[in-house]
């Protein structure tokens, strides 16, 4: 009964002083609102890459040759997580020191019941295709058979390698539908079975024969991982067997990376154990190189905690804008609480006991916060989703960001207006009567 | 007559530092019977406003009995006295003491608002007094849109919300003209004859307090004359 007559009340109060009430507001609206912006953000991230894992397959284990982490600690370590680094940045690796083809089937032989599939690429490199006096920007990326079984590719025509593409090095290759579009008229039937020349760096021209042409993923925000590659490698891009690839470059049958996904109810975290295991002998004797397996869900948990920690800060930073607001409020309040004596006086006149009257403006201190919050709150939703429409992921706000911003915001209403409150309630009468 | 008011003894000092104890009511003996209405007369500094503040429990006396209504007020917490103040007196200021930015009516439910009555029960008692005090056109208004004759009747019927044992008036027509000074009057008496209200005005105004049943002079803290001017049944 008095609660929604003391909210009448607030509202009233603060209506009749838009400007002082707003200014007051405003720390309350920064802080609820970079709080809200960066939970959305950080949500749609964290909800991103999480889908992206699941649609590469969290139960996958990267296996990637590392520098010795005893040697002088100059390999790229984030959270304990050693990440993988591209092949570039490796010119001083020996053929001694990659794996080799032959370790890579032992171990699949070793561990058959518990992998599903090994995913072994390379990127063979940038250049051109061309087809009849017409040509386009490519970048070929060499693969094993396993990696079809792990990322899935829509073919639209044509089919996907046979066993035998993959046995041979035949010149085949799948091409996108962006491909297809620069060189055959967007038709994909007309490109099945063409012969086109790829004009790669470092790699003399060679004919390849299109098998398939598979759908481009349009969608940057469905796997971080071709996302990734395709903002390093723009332009059309193109599938070829692991050995064509090898041939075409001229290497060997050698990696510093693969990736192996596991059986459905493997013990992922326990395969990783072994097969760094299962590499620590073959390189007991390298100095300067170690072979570590690490699965996705690692990787998550640590791109996880560091988003935390992103959070975390915006939130301290959020907390201080908070502080200041609550100030601001409990100084508009005792203002209030000063002007409006002679009220306070009348009311007490009338039979308010100290308890109403602490507990109207309590209320109007909470009302002054929950709408700054409300405010703060429209604020962080639209800045949350256009900085995470900036950023190409969809943003997706925290129902318990916002029930919690509401809610804090009206306990600095609470713990702000007590002593304002606190003030007018113990005020004596007869004095606040003869205020003038 | 059945005893409204009650002060036996009343002493009120004020502490003003080491070693002054200022003593204002030097032992005050007086008594208001039920639809009496009486005033309390006595130039400035006499201890009027003091007197006036004990008989409407704002304050509390240094030492002396004050009944209330059957009620000892000196037993009574600080809630207590807030509740007396709600049920039990009607007040009425000088300078009106409306709330603002608060609608005429709204400040008549007040009272009631703090007496947990009901909302409708609320409208309906408001609605009443304002009819009583010639205000039903104005219920609406903001107290900085009524002039001060109608600022009182508005005070006076907030003053009555509660069906109140006294009415307290503290020089009612003080900021008033002579003509609506004279209307506020005539409305002090209708209540007191037609509803049976027991008033306490307190006034500086011979003029006034000639109006009423009784008249109790102060001076410097002390009851010094008594009149009466007209006896009841």
């Amino acid at each position: 009964m008095l609660i929604a007559e003391n909210i009448l009340l607030a509202l009233n109060s603060i209506m009749s002083n838009k400007m002082r009430a707003f200014l007051t507001m405003l720390g309350i609206i920064i802080g609820i609102g970079s709080v809200i912006s960066i939970l959305t953000v950080g949500n749609s991230l964290t909800l991103t890459v999480e889908n992206n894992m699941q649609s590469m397959g969290s139960k996958d284990i990267f296996v990637t040759v590392n520098e010795r982490t005893d040697k002088d600690g100059t390999e790229s370590i984030i959270d304990g997580v050693k990440y993988p680094e591209s092949e570039v940045s490796r010119k001083d690796m020996t053929d001694s020191d990659y794996i080799t083809g032959d370790m890579i089937r032992d171990l699949s032989d070793k561990f058959k019941d518990q992998i599903y599939a090994i995913n072994v690429t390379k990127q063979v490199g940038k250049g051109e295709a061309s087809y009849a006096s017409k040509d386009t920007d490519i970048s070929v990326t060499a693969v094993s058979a396993g990696h079809f079984l792990t990322n899935a590719v829509k073919i639209k025509e044509g089919s996907m390698f046979s066993a035998n593409d993959f046995g041979n090095t035949r010149n085949v290759c799948l091409v996108d539908d962006k491909m297809v579009e620069k060189l055959f008229d967007g038709k994909p039937e007309n490109a099945l079975g063409k012969e086109v020349e790829f004009d790669i760096e470092d790699a003399k021209p060679t004919t390849f024969t299109i098998v398939g042409v598979y759908e481009a993923e349009e969608n940057p925000g469905m796997s971080s991982m071709t996302s990734m590659i395709s903002m390093l490698m723009p332009g059309a891009r193109i599938y070829i067997p692991l050995k064509s690839g090898m041939q075409l470059t001229n290497s060997k049958d050698q990696y510093s990376n693969f990736r192996v996904s596991t059986n459905l109810g493997a013990d992922t975290e326990q395969l990783a154990k072994e097969i760094t295991n299962y590499f620590k002998p073959l390189y007991s004797g390298n100095a300067n190189y170690e072979v570590t397996a690490v699965t996705f869900e690692g990787m998550l948990d640590s791109l996880t905690s560091l988003m935390d920690t992103l959070t975390l800060a915006v939130s301290i930073i959020a907390g201080i804008a908070l502080l200041v607001g609550g100030i601001g409020v409990m100084n508009i309040m005792l203002v209030s609480v000063t002007e409006r004596t002679r009220e306070i006086g009348t009311r007490k006149a009338l039979g308010a006991r100290n308890s109403s009257i602490r507990i109207q403006f309590l209320i109007e201190a909470m009302v002054i916060c929950l709408i700054g919050g409300i405010i703060g709150l429209i604020l962080g939703l639209l800045g949350g989703s256009f900085l995470s429409g900036l950023l190409g992921y969809p943003a997706s706000p925290s129902v318990g960001g916002v029930v919690f911003s509401l809610l804090f915001s009206m306990a600095i209403g609470l713990g702000f207006g007590y002593f304002p409150a606190n003030k007018a309630a113990k005020m004596n009468p007869i004095d606040a009567l003869r205020y003038e | 007559m059945k005893e409204i008011i009650r002060l036996e003894n009343i002493v009120k000092s004020f502490y003003i530092g080491m070693p002054n104890e200022l003593e204002i009511l030097h032992g005050i003996n007086m008594s208001v019977s039920e639809g009496e209405f009486v005033s309390i007369v006595g130039p400035s500094g006499s201890g009027k406003s003091t007197l006036m503040n004990l008989i409407g429990v704002l304050d509390r006396p240094t030492s002396g009995n004050y009944y209330l209504d059957g009620i000892d007020v000196e037993e009574a917490r600080d809630d207590e006295l807030s509740d007396i103040r709600n049920r039990k007196i009607g007040f009425v200021f000088q300078t009106y003491n409306l709330i603002a930015k608060t609608n005429a009516i709204k400040n008549v439910e007040l009272p009631m608002l703090y007496a947990g009555m009901s909302k409708s029960d609320r409208r309906d008692r408001a609605a009443e007094l304002m009819e009583l005090v010639e205000m039903s056109d104005r219920a609406k208004h903001l107290p900085e849109e009524l002039s001060g004759g109608q600022k009182q009747r508005v005070a006076i019927a907030r003053a009555m919300a509660n069906d109140p044992a006294i009415i307290l008036a503290d020089e009612p027509t003080g900021a008033l003209d002579s003509k609506t000074g004279r209307l506020v009057m005539d409305l002090f008496h209708k209540l007191n004859e037609e509803q049976g209200k027991t008033i306490v005005l307190i006034t500086h105004s011979e003029e006034l307090a000639n109006e009423t049943d009784r008249i109790l002079s102060l001076k410097d803290g002390d009851i010094v004359n008594e009149e009466i001017r007209r006896v009841r049944e």
